[in-house]
């Protein structure tokens, strides 16, 4: 199979040239042109209108405009400093930790309310809205003191509960197996990818809606990455998924949607096999085959 | 293997010569500093364990650590031994000798122990360290964590700056003014406290702010994104972390605090006390009572009493003991902060 084309994943086995042609012509200012068949009766989670975002002075984001659907992988992808991550980050509101950083125009909303309104309480946010960071940052704590982690914040102390929780994530994240043993030892003794597991579990274990995924794999080697790619597909069962990524393959490989941005500039979103195979935007084109970036 | 036509030959230049002459000029100013130091430590120790080592059983000198200054009575009279006793030995001589057939000397605070200054010293040092970690973690903590970098933030930096280079006098003479006068407290523990406290502040504080920033970032962000409020963040994810760093520095500070002079002299420092810290009507006397302190009694038994044999026991001894004390106390942060590590590796 040729390296850049992404594998087709059976669920998008769908005729969508005939699809997208459909809906173009029936909503013409939808970004969203082209999406199989579940992919359009998908609900909106995450609704992002018109996002102008500064880092102090500088102008990181112009006008973003994305629907994020539920229950379905997003990627976004685009050369360094694109703004992918500043996106991500403001989807929990992790950009306020930066001095002199804003969201000027716009609203981001998750179920329609704007997590940017002043009576958000920004703590239920990230209790919903959970993260797995680039590097992978396991607490040096026990790997079962990382995964109930969150829920002692909520002053949950329940023995039998945490140990529940602690089970359910582990599975979840499919590490259980090879940690059930050593649940009390350092969770730094763990390799890089089960790191990048652990910090997956630890993330559902405070049960998210959405996970946030910061280049989840750009430290794991082939096989780690795998695994994550695998836990990925089964995420989506249950949680909504945005990943950023570099590796173009892995958005093949693991997004039902992929955005890309340049520039600070979305320019284009679509179902990941449209822009894989047939993206509207030369840019995106250049992009994807490696002429740029 | 010879080359006949070697390119590499080792050639005499002027280079080499000042290269070597260079590496040996390093070398002695390195050696000049462990000759000075050696010099410093062997005499005191040497000199000072006269006054603490024994030839007879127990051979440590327990008086010398477990009583009050004394006035030494040197008795000469010729044709006997001199006698030299403390005060309390030369009263009850008294009576049954004819003083007046001595030629007599006194030396003051040369005989006896140093009991109480050992005991004012800890005292000083836990108090005012308690005072400054707080203060000084507190601060660094809004520093570095809650802050936005500002021209007012920027502003407190420079104050810290500036406090770190006043002189210890003028510590001394802020707390009498401050503490001591308008805050009425006296010649009193609080105000001592407090004033140290002040003088070792800016070090804390930069250390502390140092050893805040060098937890990963990864650490806050990965607790923040689980729903963390920011104070959980640091009391659980961020401090324990750090402390270790904060109470290598706070070492330093340690040996500050137990050293200085000039800041007690006038805020907490007796020359001579009768009672001990713990001997209090109430316990809230314990605050404002004055305390004798081993480096105020190196001070006045170096400068207010003759120099001769008589006197050069307590004069290196206390100095001996002094090092020993303030040494004490930086081991046992070393071994906290040990004991931290181990606890909390990452």
């Amino acid at each position: 199979m040729n390296e850049n084309a992404p594998a087709v994943k059976p669920h998008h086995t769908v005729n969508y040239m005939s699809e997208s042609q459909a809906s173009e012509s029936a909503r013409p200012s939808e970004t969203l042109a082209i999406e199989p068949e579940h992919h359009k009766r998908a609900r909106t989670l995450i609704d992002i209108e018109h996002v102008d975002f500064f880092y102090g002075k500088s102008h990181a984001l112009h006008d973003i405009n994305l629907k994020i659907k539920e229950k379905l992988v997003t990627a976004f992808i685009g050369p360094s400093g694109c703004g992918k991550s500043t996106l991500l980050r403001c989807l929990n509101r992790m950009n306020d930790l930066i001095d002199g950083t804003r969201v000027a125009n716009g609203a981001i909303k998750i179920h329609g309310v704007d997590i940017y309104n002043p009576d958000v309480d920004v703590i239920e946010l990230r209790k919903r809205v959970g993260m797995v960071f680039q590097k992978s940052n396991p607490f040096p704590k026990s790997i079962y003191e990382n995964i109930v982690y969150g829920l002692r914040l909520q002053g949950i102390n329940n023995k039998s509960r945490l140990d529940e929780v602690v089970e359910r994530s582990l599975r979840g994240a499919a590490l259980w197996e090879e940690v059930r043993d050593r649940l009390h030892d350092s969770a730094l003794g763990l390799s890089g990818g089960q790191q990048q597991r652990l910090c997956i579990a630890r993330a559902i274990a405070v049960e998210p809606e959405i996970i946030l995924m910061d280049e989840p794999c750009s430290a794991l080697d082939p096989i780690a990455t795998a695994k994550v790619e695998e836990l990925i597909h089964e995420l989506k069962k249950d949680y909504t998924i945005v990943i950023v990524t570099h590796n173009m393959q892995q958005a093949g490989r693991c997004s039902d949607m992929t955005a890309f941005f340049y520039l600070g500039k979305l320019i284009e979103f679509d179902a990941t096999e449209k822009i894989f195979t047939n993206p509207s935007q030369k840019q995106t084109e250049d992009y994807i085959t490696g002429r740029f970036g | 293997m010879h080359a006949p036509n070697n390119p590499f030959r080792k050639q005499v230049t002027a280079n080499l010569r000042i290269e070597a002459g260079i590496n040996w000029l390093l070398r002695l100013c390195a050696y000049a500093i462990v000759i000075a130091a050696s010099i410093i430590f062997l005499t005191i120790f040497w000199k000072g364990s006269k006054a603490l080592v024994q030839p007879t059983f127990p051979f440590i000198n327990i008086g010398f650590l477990t009583e009050r200054p004394e006035t030494l009575h040197v008795l000469e009279k010729e044709g006997s031994p001199t006698l030299s006793m403390g005060d309390r030995e030369f009263r009850e001589f008294e009576k049954t000798h004819d003083i007046s057939a001595y030629k007599k000397a006194s030396y003051v605070y040369a005989a006896g122990g140093i009991f109480p200054n050992i005991v004012g010293t800890v005292l000083l040092v836990i108090g005012s360290m308690t005072i400054a970690l707080v203060l000084g973690i507190f601060s660094a903590i809004y520093l570095s964590e809650y802050s936005r970098q500002g021209p007012f933030i920027h502003m407190v930096r420079l104050a810290i700056l500036n406090l770190a280079g006043v002189p210890s006098i003028v510590f001394g003479l802020f707390g009498f003014g401050m503490f001591v006068l308008a805050f009425n407290w006296g010649v009193s523990l609080l105000a001592g406290w407090f004033t140290l406290a002040f003088m070792v502040l800016p070090v804390i504080i930069t250390a502390s702010e140092e050893s805040l920033r060098a937890v990963p970032k990864g650490f806050r962000e990965g607790s923040l994104a689980l729903g963390a409020t920011q104070w959980q963040t640091i009391r659980q994810n961020v401090l324990p972390y750090a402390l270790p760093g904060i109470l290598t520095s706070s070492i330093l500070g340690i040996a500050r605090v137990a050293g200085e002079t000039a800041p007690i002299m006038f805020t907490a420092a007796f020359v001579m006390r009768d009672e001990m810290p713990w001997q209090v009507k109430h316990f809230t006397d314990f605050f404002f009572q004055g305390v004798m302190a081993l480096p105020y009694h190196i001070y006045v038994v170096s400068s207010k009493i003759p120099q001769n044999e008589y006197t050069e026991k307590v004069q290196y001894g206390t100095a001996f003991v002094f090092l020993v004390v303030v040494i004490g106390i930086a081991l046992a942060s070393v071994m906290a902060r040990i004991k931290m590590r181990n606890r909390y590796k990452w």
